[in-house]
């Protein structure tokens, strides 16, 4: 039900995105940067008859507007998120509430520079969907406990690295905001390192050993223990061992995943 | 002096620094020659080494050439960092980080040195000078971890947009995470900070990281690296 919302929402971006396609991409997207609002004002047919139910999970590779938007989302989970950590009475104090702090400073800048970005590419940004933090009662005391609040926050950083890092090539077109998404995504990995060495993890990921002490985080780790890069296993042309290499890389996740993942929180 | 037929021909140096300096040396070839060799050298894909300078290459092997490169100069730290005294006297959770740090390094390292050898010509071991970092202080390491770090980040944010090849832009993307994994770490045990991880040193109001271009990267690693590198060929 929650993942359905999601979809109907993305598939109102997707209908957007048509009629951006539609129009001048080409001369909005090198308008980026210069917060040039681009107001579509031309339809072309071709694209107009594409199947506007066309969802993110569903296309293997999106536009650039539908990047942006779709990384919007994760923001404004994790913005909202951290907002309510810093809200919640007693939660957070000492070292941790300043850690929460600049991280939530840096989550709300996102959101803003996403929004500015997809309207300078003459494209409405999407709306921020209701969030349920506890996901569906799973995370009951998730801002009356630290532990629980930070374990959480792990698992919303170490997806967002590989959001992030799964997006990458549907932004090759536009070198601007290729460069943009790659500052957020190793802000993301700043944040995912710092997290996870506060509550006592290695600020990195060994194998796909989800480490949150929830199991309902299991995706988001799953497939992490990849060790075959450009077809070679890094493995086999090092000395160093399994474990270490596994932590030298972090894997990319795919749109369905990421949705899978963020739809728990989603109302 | 100078001997015309190295102009055309092109020297994949091995591994062994000595041995090189040995070709060299037999060679004949000085440093005067080399501004002059350089601009004799074919532009093509393969990295090019002339008398003691190395040529990353162009396009996406010149890129992940540059990536090599910086990987070089990090895992050599580090293995030097594992001898020192600090090292030694580290705490339980500093030497975990320094350990790990130094692994991960070296498996970038190894990977890029396999994976370019797969497709092109992969540069040759880097001769790196480090005379100006003290390994038995916890400072002078420190902050010369950091330094890398955030270095290596702003590299790879800069590099991505120079290649062509998505699937190298996903290595570049699966790597570039974990060396942002490395800088907050280290900047949070160098300086004890709880925001020191992510502040505004390396991050901006808009919360984008640094970004930055071969050029200002390389110029900052040339302080570390005495094998002088041609980076002209790579796409800008």
């Amino acid at each position: 039900m929650k993942l359905l919302k999601l979809f109907n929402q993305f598939e109102a971006l997707a209908d957007a995105e048509i009629q951006g396609k539609a129009t001048t991409r080409r001369e909005a997207f090198s308008t980026f940067g210069r917060t040039v609002g681009k107001v579509a004002t031309v339809a072309l047919p071709l694209t107009a008859f594409m199947a506007p139910s066309r969802a993110f999970a569903q296309s293997s590779s999106m536009s650039i507007a539908e990047v942006l938007n779709f990384a919007l989302t994760l923001e404004y989970l994790e913005a909202e998120f951290y907002a309510m950590g810093l809200d919640a009475d007693g939660l957070l104090s000492g070292d941790t509430r300043e850690t929460v702090a600049l991280i939530s400073q840096h989550e709300s800048a996102h959101v803003e520079f996403l929004r500015s970005a997809i309207g300078s590419l003459g494209m409405d940004p999407v709306e921020s969907p209701e969030f349920d933090f506890t996901a569906g009662g799973t995370f009951e005391d998730v801002f009356n406990n630290e532990q629980v609040f930070l374990a959480v926050a792990q698992a919303f950083e170490d997806t967002g690295v590989r959001a992030y890092k799964g997006q990458a090539t549907n932004l090759m077109g536009n070198g601007d905001i290729l460069t943009a998404a790659l500052q957020i995504h190793s802000v993301e990995a700043r944040h995912a390192s710092e997290i996870r060495r506060i509550r006592g993890s290695k600020g990195w990921i060994t194998g796909a050993t989800n480490t949150t002490g929830a199991s309902a985080a299991a995706a988001v780790y799953a497939g992490e223990a990849n060790v075959t890069h450009l077809g070679v296993d890094a493995t086999t042309v090092t000395s160093v061992d399994t474990d270490h290499v596994t932590e030298a890389y972090d894997e990319p996740l795919s749109t369905q995943a990421v949705l899978d993942i963020a739809g728990l929180f989603i109302k | 002096m100078q001997t015309p037929k190295f102009l055309s021909s092109r020297v994949v140096a091995d591994r062994d620094p000595s041995s090189r300096r040995r070709f060299l040396r037999t060679s004949g070839l000085g440093l005067a020659a080399a501004g002059l060799l350089l601009t004799g050298c074919e532009d093509d894909d393969d990295p090019v080494i002339m008398n003691n300078s190395v040529n990353l290459g162009s396009g996406d092997v010149g890129v992940l050439n540059y990536a090599f490169a910086l990987e070089q100069l990090e895992a050599a730290f580090y293995a030097q960092v594992l001898q020192g005294d600090y090292y030694a006297s580290a705490t339980a959770e500093e030497k975990q980080i320094l350990l790990d740090l130094e692994a991960h390094e070296r498996a970038h390292m190894d990977f890029f040195e396999a994976a370019i050898s797969s497709v092109a010509t992969a540069i040759p071991a880097l001769e790196v000078d480090f005379s100006s970092i003290d390994f038995n202080s916890r400072t002078s390491v420190l902050n010369t971890a950091q330094t890398f770090e955030d270095l290596g980040v702003s590299a790879y944010n800069g590099a991505g947009r120079l290649l062509q090849n998505p699937d190298f832009l996903v290595v570049a993307g699966k790597i570039v995470s974990v060396e942002a994994r490395h800088a907050a770490a280290i900047r949070s045990i160098n300086s004890g900070s709880p925001t020191a991880f992510a502040n505004s040193e390396v991050v901006d109001a808009n919360g984008l990281d640094v970004s930055r271009t071969p050029a200002q990267v390389l110029s900052m690693a040339s302080a570390f690296i005495i094998t002088p590198i041609d980076a002209s060929g790579l796409p800008q």
